[in-house]
């Protein structure tokens, strides 16, 4: 379903036409990546208005500063879902330290681990929707679909071994949303999303 | 594995355990990690292992994470587990994967908000290149359009629309698929691109006319097979690049674009494709059964301001065919003066006033000589110029000289077209 493999060509010309200040270049980013970023903000705060509001400053931050991404650094994409993990992470822990501060219930450690586990959450949506399409196919079968790998590889047209290797794979690539301790840096970008991409 | 000791307990609690009903996404079928099969003393799958190479028995490994290889081969990697400790710690990792397996959200996104984003960026930061007022209804459309498209499987593509337009002032329809109209759409978007000197959908496609039907049908016909989803992604390209080209046309839209037998400059033609986009879009979600909003109150008043700005054009033609009463009395209007006049009431989101000439293009409304009144709902005003509603059916309030209201309503539904 997503939009992969695209050119690095596309990117480069987007941010071009960004820079240049073309409205209609706002309008074709927004159409390929929207989705992207409110699903990201929603899977971090699991709130509506916030994943809007989210998908507004992350929109405002690339129409403003289309010169902050690097094409050598990686695709769009990959800056784009970078913004919006950080953005939204913040936003949580803004949102969440206030409730604190106001004396709800919880610790100042709870609230790092829920951080931690929306933002891990939020990393491992992003993995599996950049994932090559034949190891998503493989463990959507056997994860969703309930099959076994003997029927995974039957269902993809693909020898047992090959289905077996994807599904390891596939379990590999998103074993390393966790790998990086991101929400304890939000300048930086959070390194899971380079890997998968 | 320092991830794996603190999210521990959340990864493997008892809800998402052995139990065999959960629904798919539930994560309901993810064995107990290894450690607990041990601890709790439950008996192994009864099956005994089976002797595996220690290379075969890793590339078990994500298999048997998932579940998803013989109970054999799992007690066969569980009993390998304890041997081996790279094989049991990548074992332990990608377990601990699994559960980070979630349905992908699809929440449509709220049409609306496209607008709202992008209209924040371009406040904080004025555009040195804007999208021209009189193609942003299009823009809107095609995006809304797109986005109901998104989450479409092979049988919403191949789901059976029928094409209702009005001609020769009765009901005509003509069958196709969902890929058909987007099809149809692509074709008919593509005279504005050839206006704009952007390749032609059609190609090496010779239609007979310029005509939005004629390039349709042949495109269709060109075809062995029905077109499929791989339509979308032209139709998508195409309309990208149609907005952003005429945001560099700079000369207020006045282009002539043909469309056969008639010509519409740039911007009217703009309005004339959004309509089409959300007639048909509404075409689509009917044979889907999926809700679709009509278009924001400022898009749809651009949309029927067009239409009220054709009608005179369209009753002119219907009277030379013989199709509507001439106008009452001597009607020579100077071209520019006021002249016998229908007063136009748009109700509801993205309404407003009309004063239609009745009886020359060439004339100016004139509410001094308003001869009639008609009074219909914005939505209700778009289906009957649509040829969804027949005129004798629309159902508006009426007052004043029946013979010009009926011409009115008669010439609002030969707007339409396939």
């Amino acid at each position: 379903m997503a939009k992969r493999d695209v050119p690095p060509r596309w990117d480069r010309k987007m941010q071009q036409r960004l820079a240049r200040g073309e409205a209609a270049a706002l309008g074709e980013l927004y159409d390929r990546f929207a989705s992207l970023v409110h699903g990201l903000a929603h899977r971090v705060l699991d709130d509506e208005r916030a994943a809007d509001h989210i998908t507004r400053d992350v929109f405002a931050h690339v129409w403003e500063h289309p010169d902050a991404y690097d094409p050598r650094q990686g695709p769009l994409r990959t800056w784009i879902a970078t913004l919006t993990h950080r953005f939204a992470v913040q936003r949580l822990r803004a949102t969440e330290t206030a409730a604190l501060v106001r004396g709800g219930s919880g610790t100042a450690e709870e609230l790092e681990t829920k951080v931690r586990q929306a933002s891990v959450a939020a990393r491992a949506d992003y993995i599996v929707q950049s994932m090559p399409a034949p190891l998503r196919a493989a463990l959507e079968l056997a994860y969703f679909q309930r099959r076994d790998y003997r029927q995974t590889a039957a269902d993809l047209g693909v020898t047992e071994d090959e289905a077996r290797r994807r599904l390891r794979l596939g379990l590999q690539l998103l074993s390393t949303a966790r790998d990086a301790g991101t929400a304890q840096h939000p300048p930086g970008a959070p390194p899971g999303y380079g890997g998968a991409a | 594995m320092k991830a794996y000791d603190e999210n521990g307990e959340n990864g493997h609690n008892d809800e998402t355990g052995e139990s065999d009903d959960g629904g798919p996404g539930t994560g309901a079928r993810i064995p107990l990690p290894r450690a607990s099969v041990e601890d709790d003393g439950r008996a192994l799958p009864e099956a005994a292992p089976v002797a595996l190479e220690h290379q075969v028995l890793t590339s078990l490994l994500g298999a048997w994470a998932l579940a998803a290889c013989s109970a054999p081969e799992a007690a066969a990697v569980e009993e390998h587990l304890g041997e081996c400790d790279s094989c049991a710690d990548e074992a332990l990792r990608l377990r601990e994967a699994v559960t980070l397996l979630q349905r992908p959200e699809s929440l449509d996104l709220d049409p609306a908000l496209r607008t709202r984003v992008l209209e924040g960026c371009l406040e904080r930061r004025p555009p040195r290149i804007p999208v021209p007022d009189w193609a942003a209804s299009y823009d809107a459309e095609t995006a809304r359009l797109d986005a109901l498209l998104q989450d479409f499987g092979d049988a919403e593509w191949h789901a059976p629309v029928r094409l209702r337009w009005f001609e020769d002032d009765g009901a005509a329809s003509r069958r196709t698929t969902v890929a058909g109209v987007i099809a149809h759409l692509l074709t008919v978007d593509g005279t504005v691109a050839v206006g704009l000197g952007l390749d032609d959908p059609l190609g090496d496609i010779t239609a007979p006319s310029g005509g939005p039907a004629a390039r349709t049908e042949a495109y269709w016909r060109a075809s062995h097979y029905p077109p499929t989803r791989a339509v979308r992604a032209p139709w998508r390209e195409q309309s990208h690049s149609i907005v952003r080209t005429v945001a560099f046309t700079g000369d207020a839209g006045g282009m002539p674009v043909s469309y056969g037998d008639f010509e519409l400059p740039l911007r009217d033609a703009m309005l004339d494709r959004a309509f089409e986009c959300w007639v048909h879009a509404e075409d689509i979600a009917e044979a889907v059964d999926y809700p679709y909003a009509p278009p924001s109150a400022r898009h749809l008043n651009g949309m029927i301001d067009l239409a009220a700005r054709m009608l005179p054009g369209v009753l002119a033609a219907r009277r030379r065919a013989g199709l509507a009463t001439p106008g009452g009395g001597p009607h020579l209007v100077a071209a520019g003066g006021p002249g016998r006049s229908l007063r136009l009431e748009i109700e509801g989101s993205g309404g407003g006033e009309w004063l239609i000439p009745l009886d020359s293009p060439g004339a100016v409304g004139s509410a001094d000589h308003e001869v009639a009144h008609v009074a219909l709902d914005g939505v209700e005003f778009c289906r009957l110029a649509a040829g969804h509603v027949p005129p004798a059916e629309a159902a508006a309030g009426q007052a004043g000289d029946r013979e010009a209201i009926r011409d009115v309503l008669f010439a609002a539904a030969g707007l339409s077209r396939m």
